[in-house]
């Protein structure tokens, strides 16, 4: 029982250099709704991908199934060129980190290290001293000896890090690990797991519904739709050239802003022609009615006795502000300014509104 | 595909059902004897007199006298004991909460304390007082009503105790005060409507003990329900097999009752969430 | 009560305001119709069984009562209530276990959990008398399955003696009860493990059998041996079904109290009496004591 496929590769030589994952053609259904609807995904070795979302997408589920936990109803799993789809879970060395209270409740912070290594017959010494290294690593050397019920939930997430690491899997999986935890423990610890994945070089599926947790720890977030991907790019592509109106939509705030299509694949908003992201997605017939999806700071306000837009509020943010002001129409547009331009732009002031010509999406 | 977690999913399926059908037929089986044991007739054949004996008061009355005094009496029991287990444990397991927290301890650990002493102890102690209640109030059945409440202390606090858990009491009284009410009003008026179901189910957990409680009653004499089924067991052991079957039923149409009440409350706070 | 109102009491009151000694007498005075009832109803009772262990009939000082306990038929008797209590503590412990094992791997909010736990509350509570004439219409002498059995299968169920009113009876008899106390003792202990344990030691390589030695197993343990000590104590205290069934003799320690409380006959029966409720009083105690300690560390676990 103890001696797995997985020990006996030699230690770390998978680790280093990390392998590549690869998902074909997945599907799975529960009952009439798609929770992975043909979903392709490539991982490059040692890369971390951030799988994206709201609730019900089929990230999860596609991560479940990398892991062994599901089964596809069709599609394969390869990992570094091997088909993983028939292995069970026991047998495919990933090392997962769940969302919460995943450690074991009657093992200390080490020996909940050790377990995997005690799962492959590794002698105490040498178990003892990975989990250690693994909890330094973590940074909660000095906090071995405890019981999970006597960590803060950041340290419990920290010990099941370093647990997923000890075993030196092939594949790094975390299922929204940090959603159970303070904003401020959240960002903190959200780096270190980049950190600690740059350093132990393993590929990593992050799954979130955080798109500023997905944007900063990734190198390539995937925006996942109704059991399939939107997009599949590096952070600032998602955030700078969103392909679809739903990943415009989802990541970062958009404002919704009335306009008329005009040629070549550009649109007109308040009196300013702009070019599409995707061009391809303007309607065939010019002038016709459009919603573009305009960011906070793509919108400038200039204070303007004759601006016909007023301000109605504003939201100091440290350095930044966010003002809201309303369209004569009534639309309501929320820019991002400098705070030091807030005495210029108190409530009731009547400003004009100009767009920056940067790329803009059309919402659907 | 090879399928090893739905292979899994069936083998627990397949235990499920096997440990079901087992005990299942263990726990049925004596259920199934009662209604067949009170269903036979003369000569072997159905019969559903006694059903339809028990069913008729008057008429029940008049063959089995002590068995209807022992009905009325646990009827009674149950009205009086719910009453002064809720009457006495509710206000206080508030009023502790609220306003003595050094209490709490204490009081907790002389509810729980009757699920350390068994009935038939507790008889051999309560046998001086209740010559006391006897001189005081007649030997009447329903004075059992004081050991009752004795009796379902540790299981009336529970429920209690925990219904107070789920809501922040001291929040709302504080709120329900900073608005100008006294604390009489904050615990009728803001307090209890929110522990309505830890109530209800310390309600329904009581009336299913007097109803199946036989030591006590039996010990100091005193005629109930059980106590009367017992004694007609020995002349018309048809008989008290259906009081004894009838009695069931309606303990366990009270408890998953309860479940259900329990569960609507339960929704109604996921809905609160979402 | 003394302890109490001399210390302060920090959290009922707005910090820096001492609360007036005669407000706080008025606040302890919410509690009192509590404390009276609870003193004379279980208080003193407890009281009367104590002292009245140690008072002789001439209502003096004495440990003869609780010498005689030493007694050989008293003696027989509490390791009767013992073996009984722990055989069916036992088997009720193991079969309940699995039961409620059954019930949660089935749908949480089912109708087949639903109705299970509501009979196990009834069962559970609701044995005494009506256990009794259960079995007995079962297994009785004229009972549906002995019946059944003599005339079809041509099985004598009682051929060696009707051991339903004895020793052997109350075995059977008190398994229904406990069974389901056990389900419902134990059902929160299963649904505090959490499916992630049983992923992350899966994803570590851990084979369902690993899981259930390390994991599973070890965290059950202090739930699964405090509900057996809650069956054990729950069938040492239990009497009226005992009552309703045994016909002859008084086999367990219940039935001897119940013996020395309606003879009036033989002199100092009734004080030997109360010396054998505390002798249950202890034992219970003892058992009960050890149930919390275990009830503790595993909401720690599960919780």
């Amino acid at each position: 029982m103890t001696a797995s496929p997985v020990a006996a590769e030699p230690v770390g030589a998978a680790a280093r250099h990390g392998v590549p994952v690869r998902l074909a053609g997945l599907r799975r259904s529960f009952g009439t709704t798609h929770a992975l609807d043909g979903l392709d995904l490539d991982l490059a070795p040692g890369e971390l991908v951030a799988l994206l979302g709201p609730s019900g997408c089929g990230k999860t589920t596609a991560l479940r199934v990398l892991a062994g936990l599901e089964e596809a109803d069709a599609g394969r799993v390869l990992v570094d060129g091997e088909d993983v789809t028939d292995r069970p879970v026991n047998r495919r060395g990933m090392g997962m980190v769940f969302q919460a209270y995943s450690l074991f409740p009657h093992l200390t912070a080490r020996e909940n290290v050790e377990f995997g290594l005690r799962l492959r017959g590794r002698p105490g010494a040498r178990r003892r001293q990975r989990a250690e290294e693994m909890l330094e690593l973590v940074g909660i050397a000095a906090h071995g000896h405890r019981f999970p019920h006597q960590l803060s939930g950041g340290q419990q997430q920290r010990v099941a890090l370093a647990r997923a690491l000890a075993i030196e899997p092939r594949v790094l999986l975390l299922d929204e690990p940090l959603s159970a935890l303070d904003a401020k423990v959240r960002v903190q610890l959200r780096d270190e797991i980049r950190r600690i994945q740059l350093e132990v070089g393993t590929t990593t599926l992050f799954v979130t519904h955080d798109q500023e947790e997905a944007l900063a720890v990734a190198d390539r977030v995937g925006v996942m739709r109704g059991g399939r991907l939107e997009q599949l790019a590096t952070p600032a592509e998602i955030y700078l050239r969103p392909a679809t109106a739903f990943v415009a939509d989802f990541v970062g705030l958009s404002n919704r802003i009335p306009g008329r299509s005009g040629p070549d694949g550009t649109i007109r908003v308040l009196g300013q022609t702009l070019p599409l992201v995707a061009p391809d997605a303007a309607p065939g017939t010019p002038d016709a009615p459009v919603t573009a999806l305009v960011r906070p700071e793509a919108v400038d306000l200039l204070p303007a006795p004759d601006g016909d837009a007023r301000v109605l509020a504003a939201s100091f943010l440290g350095p930044i502000s966010r003002v809201s002001v309303t369209l004569p129409d009534g639309t309501p547009v929320v820019a991002q300014v400098g705070s030091d331009r807030l005495a210029d732009l108190t409530p009731g002031t009547p400003v004009r509104v100009r767009l920056r010509p940067a790329p803009v999406a059309l919402a659907s | 595909m090879a399928g090893v977690i739905r292979r899994r999913a069936r083998r627990q399926r397949l235990f499920r059902w096997v440990v079901l059908t087992v005990l299942g037929i263990f726990f049925l089986l004596p259920l199934v004897a009662m209604l067949e044991f009170t269903t036979r007739g003369a000569g072997g054949g159905f019969s559903a007199h006694t059903w339809r004996l028990l069913v008729d008061w008057p008429k029940l009355t008049e063959t089995y006298p002590d068995l209807s005094t022992g009905i009325r009496a646990s009827f009674g029991l149950v009205l009086l004991t719910v009453a002064l287990t809720l009457v006495l444990l509710v206000p206080t397991v508030i009023w502790v909460r609220l306003r003595l927290p050094r209490l709490r301890r204490l009081v907790e650990f002389l509810c729980l304390l009757p699920l350390t002493i068994p009935a038939i102890v507790l008889v051999v102690g309560l046998a001086p007082v209740y010559a006391w209640v006897t001189y005081f109030l007649g030997g009447s059945p329903l004075t059992l009503t004081f050991a009752y409440t004795v009796l379902v202390l540790p299981y009336a606090y529970r429920s209690v105790d925990a219904g107070l858990s789920a809501i922040d009491v001291r929040t709302l009284a504080e709120a329900a005060r900073s608005l100008g009410a006294g604390w009489p009003t904050v615990i009728w008026r803001v307090v209890l409507p929110n522990i309505r179901s830890a109530v209800l189910s310390a309600a329904f957990l009581t009336v299913a003990l007097v109803l199946g409680e036989f030591t006590i009653a039996s010990l100091l004499n005193r005629t109930n329900l059980q106590v009367a089924v017992n004694l007609l067991g020995k002349s018309s052991a048809t008989m008290s097999v259906a009081v004894s079957l009838a009695a069931l039923l309606l303990a366990f149409v009270l408890l998953l009752l309860l479940s259900l009440v329990g569960d609507g409350r339960r929704r109604t706070l996921k809905k609160e969430i979402s | 009560m003394a302890v109490v109102t001399t210390m302060p009491d920090p959290g009922a009151q707005a910090p820096g305001v001492r609360p007036h000694p005669a407000r706080r007498r008025v606040r302890l005075l919410g509690v009192v119709p509590f404390f009276g009832y609870v003193g004379i109803f279980l208080a003193v009772p407890t009281l009367v069984v104590a002292v009245g262990a140690v008072t002789g009939d001439d209502g003096g000082f004495t440990l003869d009562n609780l010498a005689r306990l030493g007694d050989s038929y008293v003696l027989a008797a509490f390791g009767r209530s013992i073996l009984l209590s722990a055989v069916t503590a036992l088997l009720g412990a193991v079969l309940g276990a699995l039961l409620g094992y059954a019930l949660v791997t089935a749908r949480p909010d089912g109708l087949l959990r639903r109705a299970v736990t509501a009979a196990s509350g009834v069962l559970a509570q609701f044995g005494g008398v009506t256990l009794a004439f259960a079995f007995i219409a079962t297994i009785g002498l004229s009972g549906f399955v002995t019946e059944f059995l003599r005339d079809r299968v041509g099985i004598d169920i009682y051929a060696s003696g009707v051991w339903l009113f004895e020793l052997p009876g109350l075995l059977l008899v008190y398994a229904y009860f406990q069974i389901p106390l056990m389900v419902i003792v134990f059902l929160p202990a299963l649904d505090g493990i959490r499916p992630q344990w049983r992923e992350a030691a899966a994803s570590l390589g851990g084979s369902t059998w690993q899981y259930w030695r390390l994991v599973g197993m070890p965290l059950l343990a202090p739930p699964f041996l405090g509900g057996t000590l809650l069956l054990f104590a729950n069938a040492f205290s239990a009497y009226a079904t005992a009552a309703a069934l045994v016909s002859q003799g008084s086999p367990i320690v219940p039935l001897q109290i119940r013996g020395a409380l309606t003879s009036e006959v033989v002199l100092g029966q009734q004080n030997l009496g109360k010396a054998m409720a505390l002798g249950m009083i202890v034992v219970v105690a003892l058992v009960m004591w050890l149930y919390a300690l275990l009830q503790k560390r595993s909401a720690k676990w599960l919780g």
